[in-house]
């Protein structure tokens, strides 16, 4: 039981968390902590090919976009738990989605993992472009109009836990991953591939478990994106959500957990927080500011907010050492 | 039952116009310890990069205890038994000493993505008997204390030092060293020695290894083969190498009349 007594107690935080904001929060942001879950599924995931396994991946929202409309139809199309116990059928669909991403992730990662960097990168910015352009032309699933009509999950507290949940299982399964000797072949691949290879390690097959699994979170983070929005079309997926992607893991710094988490919630605040500027101002310099911010962030702090860190890595550097 | 651990038949590597090694045959015997020397820019690297996997010969055959090695990718032939070091260091420079250790042993671990999860019980003693491992090759060559540093803080020569161990940690039969002693010092060189002739006799590991300190590979091979322009152009205890004219010709250059 020792094993699960972290995300125990994680879960019973977010779900403080859940009460505190739906009682003392407006609805405005209550939708933000929902972005801000999804995100963080975004970020970790990606986290997992960007920073730990040093592949190239820019193809992030392509996968979003696949568990998305899966979830999307599959929830407007199954109905095997009746009223009450509608969040099953949600577990059921998400986790479809989660699957078929990651389907998807294997037919891409398959051939094109032997391709290193900037290739890997054009590739999967193909395929991201391939997923939006097909979604274009599918009609069953509203082509440019959209699919919209997908079921919400009711009430904010459960869609938060709902959400929570996943964002907590997808961080301790790359977490526990990573302190195991699966991810020591991540690592091993990201910091010399010909060394790990005479290593004994399996460099292609590190490679796709890696993006697979990334692809499944992937895809589960557009599944909650679907029903919370109940309304999805093709432009949520563009080549800009995987940069936003992209943008996060290497805000917080390649290869930390904490740094993926802390920067999905600051790209996902950010741009709105500084909203009441603009009415100030009466110009909208949002994407100015954000984008400085960035800028600015790269020159201080190039390998991004936590580096490779991690919280309890901070802890004992700064906070223990000055006390 | 031959005695033959590594056999090269013919093994030649062409890179486009460009035949840098020339089908190069050679045995070596289980237990032995073996050198493989020559002039700058004879082929020897090439020679180790064919035998391991990363390149594929263009003609000949690489053989493992009797078992060709053709087409099989470098970490398969890691998997059956070779291991090696590298002429430019090349550890996991951000990782811990330990970890790069423990990525060595991955090849003897089986537990899946749900025992890493659950932290099952199978998890707990695979990760313990890998830590265990690492822990006391570590011992062996005094890295135990630098366990948790970055590998790339280590001084030189206990990075090549680190090298060995982690090539060590894959349970190799037979371990490929190239150029263990560049960069040394004389009193490093002669440790390296015999940490070498050490681990060979505890670990009971045939050794093949570059070599271009002279000293090293006459003191301790026991058959060494000499690489000219791609070509084995002698073979023999140290004795028979110093005396052959051809070896002395390759390095020094053909006698002239005066």
């Amino acid at each position: 039981m020792k094993a699960f007594k972290n995300p125990l107690i994680a879960l019973l935080a977010m779900g403080a968390l859940a009460l505190a904001l739906e009682f003392g929060f407006n609805a405005f942001f209550q939708l933000m902590a929902m972005f801000i879950l999804v995100n963080c599924l975004m970020s970790m995931s990606l986290n997992l090919v960007n920073g730990y396994t040093g592949q190239f991946s820019l193809g992030h929202a392509g996968f979003m976009a696949v568990g998305a409309y899966a979830a999307a139809y599959g929830s407007s199309h199954v109905h095997i738990f009746p009223e009450p116990f509608l969040m099953g059928n949600y577990v059921i669909t998400t986790l479809l989605a989660g699957a078929l991403a990651a389907f998807a992730g294997l037919l891409v990662g398959l051939p094109s993992l032997r391709l290193k960097g900037d290739y890997l990168a054009i590739v999967t910015l193909g395929f991201g472009e391939i997923v939006r352009v097909a979604l274009l032309n599918m009609d069953f699933l509203g082509g440019p109009r959209g699919y919209s009509g997908i079921p919400s999950y009711g009430n904010f507290i459960s869609g938060f836990l709902f959400a929570s949940f996943w964002v907590l299982l997808c961080f301790f399964t790359i977490w526990r991953l990573m302190g195991s000797s699966h991810g020591r072949g991540f690592l091993s691949v990201r910091e010399d591939e010909i060394a790990a290879e005479a290593m004994g390690i399996n460099t292609t097959r590190m490679k796709v478990k890696a993006f697979v699994l990334s692809s499944f979170f992937a895809g589960v983070a557009g599944a909650i994106f679907a029903h919370i929005t109940s309304y999805i079309s093709p432009s949520s997926f563009t080549f800009l959500q995987s940069v936003n992607a992209v943008i996060m893991v290497v805000l917080g710094g390649m290869g930390s957990m904490t740094g993926s988490l802390v920067a999905a919630v600051i790209v996902t605040i950010l741009p709105e927080a500084l909203r009441p500027l603009q009415d100030l101002t009466g110009i909208d310099l949002r994407m100015v500011i954000y984008s400085l911010a960035l800028i600015l962030m790269m020159i201080l702090r190039p390998k991004g907010l936590f580096g490779a860190m991690e919280f309890g890595d901070v802890w004992r550097k700064y906070v223990k050492r000055s006390s | 039952m031959s005695n033959v651990l590594l056999e090269a038949k013919g093994i030649t590597m062409q890179f486009g116009g460009l035949k840098a090694v020339d089908s190069v045959q050679f045995q070596i015997q289980k237990g032995q310890l073996a050198g493989l020397i020559g002039p700058n820019g004879a082929g020897k690297t090439t020679v180790f990069n064919m035998l391991t996997g990363v390149y594929q010969p263009t003609h000949g055959e690489v053989f493992l205890e009797g078992e060709s090695l053709k087409g099989l990718k470098p970490f398969e032939i890691c998997h059956r038994g070779m291991a090696r070091t590298f002429q430019n260091i090349r550890l996991f420079k951000n990782l811990s000493v330990m970890d790069n250790v423990l990525i060595a042993t991955h090849q003897h671990t089986d537990y899946g993505l749900l025992d890493t999860l659950l932290q099952t019980k199978k998890f707990r003693d695979q990760e313990k008997a890998m830590h265990d491992k690492a822990r006391h090759l570590l011992e062996i060559f005094h890295l135990e204390n630098k366990a948790n540093e970055e590998a790339s803080c280590l001084p030189y020569g206990e990075q090549r030092k680190l090298e060995i161990v982690r090539a060590l940690a894959t349970d190799p039969k037979i371990i490929l060293l190239d150029e263990p002693a560049a960069g040394m010092n004389h009193s490093e060189t002669h440790h390296l020695m015999e940490t070498i002739a050490k681990i060979r006799e505890e670990f009971k590991l045939t050794v093949l290894l570059i070599e271009h300190d002279m000293k090293l590979v006459m003191g301790i091979c026991e058959n060494i083969f000499v690489l000219d322009h791609g070509v084995k152009i002698e073979e023999g205890p140290a004795a028979k190498i110093q005396n052959s004219p051809k070896v002395i010709e390759a390095y020094l250059g053909p006698e002239v009349d005066a």
